[in-house]
């Protein structure tokens, strides 16, 4: 049993297709027959992609000039759903992922599922995965609406897979005017400077929390990470504090990294970290307490000094 | 200036968290508190009414029981005044439905502005506040860490997976802030005592107009066919740092061919 048609919200920048993207469209590959996409954006630039991970179609409203595109994407959609009647549409767990999906629920009044990291077909329903109470138990959600499903999927819960298609091909959606609704407008772009490995495929990311005392002592992860060829991170708490930039944050509100190793400096483990990162296949951890929930899940426990046991580390390391 | 905040009140989550199994929802019996994504929305809006030169913050909060001690923090905190939608067909209600009760709510005040956490310590679906904008069919900017407002319009630094968008819209409009976009303030002694004379609306689904098959769990339209126990990870080896820790890590290091 398949559903006929899976229709995946694609996103890209200037680098391509987003990873998450391709994650979703190999999962609706293993689900539907058919599997389309959308973009609210210009469609001849991620054919190529979309089409080499399976995509057959991409239905695409072209350069909406700078709006947020939250609104407009979802007043496209409704239209495009409205004469297509997908039977589920797949949703990256990103910032105008869940934007769009929102309002889309609202125009259709159809129920949204968020946090998936799973999805499986129980006869013609589409069942969702969520994991829980940090990810110590998980939740089967079967769509019971006569609408289109909408699903949010969290990253790296697929592994992406080309399937050897050539280019989908690309079908132009009219832009819906929403009105006052639609007026919110993005005037200036800012991008972090990225250098070096990056959270998302770095093979070991080297994360700091609390523990770490100060914003200065941020740079022993840095070094550390230099010293590793690994990507640096960090918890909610010291991203909150302003230590160190949001695009660093490894967590349930940050990014999900599943690196080979994962080496976690005066964390504790929050619930809220532990969600990001507990997928790592090893897991060291330094904390001075022994009680800490990220003891729970590291293979190597030091209890100790982030302020002894990091520049030890980086010296050793540095005199190899 | 006149500004709404969403508010949820939610179990401690220091606290273990538990389904029912009969109903699998998340159980709510023992006392509420004020979510801490929405402390800084309530401490945002207080910030702009200051800068506006004055006006109001009035808090709107869903939850069983007529439970409203977190709102109590929040007027502790220094918010003028509350309304709490509570009816027992509310129970297993989902996201979308959340949004229609609580654009319910916040119609009937009229404010220029909206604010909300971008998502709730424990159902974080991150979905409410665009939906609640859908419903009340005003604009929003979303994932806020930083706001102003001037003449009619708000400016916004919308967070991104890269870095941070500059985003404005007029009014009225709903922004969703993040945690982190300022340092809610603890309530003072004085606070909590005037807090206890603030009023607070108590209106269930009849009083605010709501149709209840619009909400619960009939109204999610979505069934949990199953709860599992995630895999646990295998405990590893817990070592005390005797001065020698590091090389620890460089052998696991190198048994791993990381180095």
């Amino acid at each position: 049993m398949a559903l006929s048609t899976i229709l995946v919200f694609a996103e890209a920048d200037e680098t391509g297709v987003s990873g998450l993207t391709l994650e979703l469209c190999a999962k609706a590959r293993e689900l539907a027959d058919n599997v389309e996409a959308f973009v609210a954006g210009d469609g001849d630039a991620v054919a190529a992609d979309l089409g080499a991970h399976g995509v057959s179609t991409v239905h695409a409203t072209g350069d909406l000039g700078g709006k947020l595109i939250g609104v407009h994407a979802a007043a496209a959609l409704e239209a495009h759903i409205g004469a297509s009647s997908p039977d589920a549409v797949f949703f990256g767990q990103t910032t105008d992922g869940r934007d769009t999906a929102a309002r889309l629920a609202v125009r259709l009044d159809q129920p949204v599922v968020t946090n998936n990291v799973g999805a499986s077909l129980d006869g013609d329903a589409l069942v969702v995965e969520e994991p829980v109470f940090g990810g110590t138990q998980n939740v089967f959600t079967a769509f019971r609406s006569s609408g289109p499903a909408l699903a949010l999927f969290r990253p790296k819960s697929f592994e992406a897979e080309p399937s050897g298609g050539g280019p989908a091909s690309v079908s132009a959606v009219d832009q819906v005017d929403a009105g006052n609704a639609g007026s919110a407008i993005v005037t200036g772009r800012h991008v972090e400077e990225r250098s070096g490995p990056q959270l998302d495929d770095a093979a070991v990311v080297v994360s700091g929390g609390r523990g770490l005392g100060q914003a200065d002592a941020y740079a022993m992860v840095d070094e550390l990470a230099g010293l590793l060829n690994a990507a640096s991170g960090a918890s909610r708490a010291i991203v909150d504090a302003g230590w160190v930039p949001y695009s660093k944050q490894v967590g349930q509100t940050g990014k999900v990294v599943k690196p080979s190793v994962y080496i976690a400096c005066g964390i504790s483990g929050a619930t809220q970290h532990l969600v990001g990162m507990k997928g790592s296949k090893n897991i060291v951890a330094i904390n001075k307490d022994p009680e800490a929930p990220i003891f729970g899940v590291a293979d190597l426990g030091i209890v100790g000094d982030v302020h002894k046991v990091m520049p030890a580390l980086i010296e050793a390391l540095k005199s190899r | 200036m006149k500004v709404v905040v969403c508010v949820k009140q939610i179990p401690d989550p220091a606290l273990p968290g538990e389904l029912d199994p009969a109903t699998n929802l998340l159980k709510r019996d023992d006392k509420l508190i004020l979510d801490e994504s929405d402390s800084y929305g309530v401490e945002m809006a207080l910030q702009l009414v200051e800068a506006a030169g004055g006006g109001q913050v009035s808090l709107v909060s869903m939850a069983p029981n007529n439970e409203m001690s977190g709102l109590r923090t929040a007027l502790a905190m220094g918010a003028d005044d509350a309304v709490l939608v509570s009816d027992d067909a509310l129970a297993g209600t989902d996201a979308l439905g959340t949004a229609k009760v609580l654009a319910a709510a916040i119609g009937r005040l009229e404010p220029d502005l909206v604010l909300a956490g971008v998502e709730s310590s424990d159902g974080y679906t991150g979905t409410v506040p665009e939906m609640v904008a859908g419903v009340l069919d005003v604009p929003s900017i979303t994932f806020a860490k930083q706001i102003s407002v001037a003449d009619g319009t708000v400016n916004v630094q919308r967070q991104t997976e890269a870095g941070y968008d500059d985003v404005e819209c007029s009014l009225p409009a709903l922004v969703s802030v993040t945690a982190g976009v300022v340092e809610p303030r603890y309530p003072s002694f004085k606070g909590i005592m005037a807090a206890k004379k603030k009023p607070v609306e108590e209106l269930d689904l009849a009083g605010l107009g709501v149709d209840a098959g619009q909400v619960g769990q009939g109204g999610a339209r979505q069934e949990t066919v199953q709860v599992t126990a995630a895999e646990e990870r295998q405990a590893g080896e817990i070592i005390e740092d005797e001065g020698d820790a590091h090389e620890k890590i460089v052998d696991f290091l190198g048994e791993l061919k990381v180095i």
